[in-house]
């Protein structure tokens, strides 16, 4: 049984529910209960797969957020070996929203990094939500740094509602953080392969996103502001977050049209978060995959083809010109 | 007769115009004097009283800053499109058309090349007036291009910013300009360039966590505004009160984030001299 039930989950809950009422008196009933509970189960995924099939984007918005989706931690111990985690931007403190260090993926050494959520309050507290201050990318830059000297391909995992805004942020200098991450990463000459795993909230999310590969969950959302704060600015009105959701069209299937994104990675029925071990098993294969499709380039051409990747985004009219 | 004009920026602040329009006269309203429109003019849209920089266009800057009759502009026609076929309480596609014909610009952004007291310089200067100088694909197409020239044409290139920061209305291509632009910055300081940064009133959101904070040099108009996160949003986050001249210009010069002040009228002189300084041959 799942603790967290989202709203439109409901009609899949009610049957649950029921089959942990049978389950609790089964002993009584024999075969003609285990029949049942067969059935309702059956019935139970079918409706999951039938409501995760067609999902509004605020809908993607709540599963993105789940409580008990994966978070990068998860990803990194459970794909990797060897994750040794490595701490601070040896300027100012260590930034726990962000987590990165070196691991091996397949035997191979790498560099693994992406933005930390915390499970419980004081966890939630202690990560800042996912919210890194400028220390937290300047971590993330040493790490890129030292990928590149090493030449170890880059894993990013982005899990962020954006980068924090408070004072301190910005008195050190937040804007500069993320501007020399998007600066760096644009030129630096290693594979870089980032996954968006839950949300992909603004500037703060691409600070890690600037990649030879940007893949992304099925049920993640990636997008230039929060529906909410989006609501809140264009409708004047943060309650109207679903419409906004839909016109940012911030989904997975909707990037991948706008050429945002190279690829979509399947999730389990229902969201990852129902069945991790799947999850993990099935992005570990993408990643291995798609790494080895970057190291066909020399490390020159990588950096060109992420270049031409980056200044062709956008979209605008020109007449022609002679 | 209209006393205040607000503009909502990209990230949600009302942004108060602080020269308020009386006629022949205007009222300052940082502080408070009622002053002749031409002299203001005159004095390059800045308070003669309290030396207040007001907003100005991307046309006034460009006539204040490069040699008479040098510049040339680059990509006037590169035009906005809908590509997401946005709407919120009005149709992208109607801001658009209304801005246009206000403003007598396709986008936010004015960019060419021109002489700085002789010093050749690729210029993009933002249009805040048009909607509220917010960046889409043609405000990070135009300064990529500019970016590229300069790389071509072996010159130093300068941005003007005045912008809320990202357009919504664009969603995530406009996120995606920020790792564009700033990409080819790179390319800029590889090539052994410079790149000077100016930030005006105001600068906030993905227009300065990208290249308006990657400047070679970074400098500000006095009082400027300028951040990552909107005061309003800070506020609302941490529930306290924000110090005392919290990301102004002068706010960040002593936090080190910018290299200088430099006021309006100044800034032709000061930039001419970086840029001679910074690309001279060595004897
Ligand atoms: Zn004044």
């Amino acid at each position: 049984m799942y603790r967290h039930w989202l709203e439109f989950e409901k009609p899949v809950e009610e049957i649950e529910k029921k089959i942990e009422e049978l389950r609790s008196y089964q002993t009584e009933g024999g075969s003609r209960t285990a029949d049942e509970i067969a059935k309702l189960e059956k019935k139970a995924k079918n409706l999951l797969k039938e409501v995760y099939a067609k999902l509004t984007p605020s809908q993607v918005t709540q599963v993105a957020r789940h409580p008990d989706r994966p978070y990068t931690m998860d990803y990194i111990q459970n794909m990797f070996e060897d994750f040794i985690e490595l701490h601070g931007d040896r300027c100012f403190k260590d930034d726990p929203a962000i987590v990165g260090g070196v691991a091996r993926l397949d035997g191979q050494p790498v560099v693994v990094m992406g933005q930390q959520k915390g499970r419980n309050t004081k966890e939630k507290v202690y990560r800042n939500f996912g919210m890194p201050h400028p220390e937290g990318y300047r971590k993330a830059l040493r790490l890129m740094r030292l990928a590149e000297r090493f030449n170890r391909p880059v894993f990013t995992f982005i899990d962020t509602p954006g980068a924090y805004p408070g004072i301190g942020a910005e008195e050190r200098g937040q804007s500069e953080a993320i501007a020399t991450n998007l600066m760096v990463m644009s030129s630096l000459k290693v594979p870089i392969i980032t996954t968006v795993i839950g949300e992909g909230g603004s500037g703060g999310a691409l600070a890690i996103g600037v990649a030879d590969r940007v893949l992304m969950l099925e049920f993640s959302t990636y997008s230039v502001i929060s529906p909410e704060g989006c609501a809140a600015i264009l409708w004047k009105d943060g309650s109207k977050a679903d419409l906004a959701a839909k016109a940012l069209k911030i989904d997975a299937a909707e990037l991948l049209k706008l050429g945002v994104i190279d690829k979509i990675v399947k999730e389990p029925v229902g969201g990852a978060h129902r069945d991790p071990q799947t999850a993990y098993k099935s992005l570990k294969t993408v990643l291995i995959s798609q790494l080895k499709e970057l190291n066909v380039h020399t490390r020159e051409d990588l950096v060109e083809l992420r270049y031409n990747k980056f200044r062709n985004m956008g979209v605008f009219s020109e007449p022609k010109r002679y | 007769m209209i006393w205040f004009k607000k503009d909502i920026l990209s990230n949600g602040e009302e942004s108060k115009s602080v020269k308020v329009p009386f006629g022949l006269w205007v009222k300052c309203d940082h502080c408070g004097e009622i002053i002749y429109k031409k002299e203001v003019e005159r004095n390059l849209d800045v308070c003669p009283k309290c030396n207040y920089h007001f907003r100005i266009s991307a046309r006034s800057r460009i006539n204040i800053l490069v040699d008479e009759g040098t510049f040339k502009e680059f990509d006037a026609n590169v035009e906005p499109v809908d590509a997401l076929d946005f709407k919120d309480l009005k149709k992208y596609k109607d801001r658009i058309k209304s801005s246009q014909k206000e403003s007598g610009l396709k986008d936010a952004m004015v960019s060419g090349e021109g002489l700085i007291n002789g010093q050749k310089a690729m210029l993009a200067v933002f249009e805040f007036s048009f909607m509220g100088g917010s960046m889409g694909s043609v405000v990070g197409e135009k300064i990529t291009r500019a970016v590229e020239r300069g790389i071509d044409n072996k010159c130093g290139v300068i941005v003007f910013s005045s912008s809320g920061g990202a357009r919504m209305q664009e969603s995530i291509l406009s996120l995606m300009q920020m790792a564009k632009t700033s990409a080819a910055l790179a390319r800029l300081r590889e090539a052994g360039l410079p790149y000077i940064s100016v930030v005006t009133d105001p600068t906030m959101g993905g227009v300065t966590a990208s290249f308006a904070m990657l400047g070679d040099i970074i400098i500000a108009e006095p009082r400027a505004l300028v951040g990552f996160a909107g005061p309003r949003v800070i506020a609302e986050t941490i529930r306290q009160k924000l110090p005392e001249g919290f990301q102004r210009a002068e706010y960040l010069l002593e936090h080190g984030m910018i290299d200088m002040i430099v006021e309006r009228k100044l800034m032709k002189d000061t930039l001419s001299r970086l840029l001679a300084m910074l690309t001279e041959k060595q004897n």
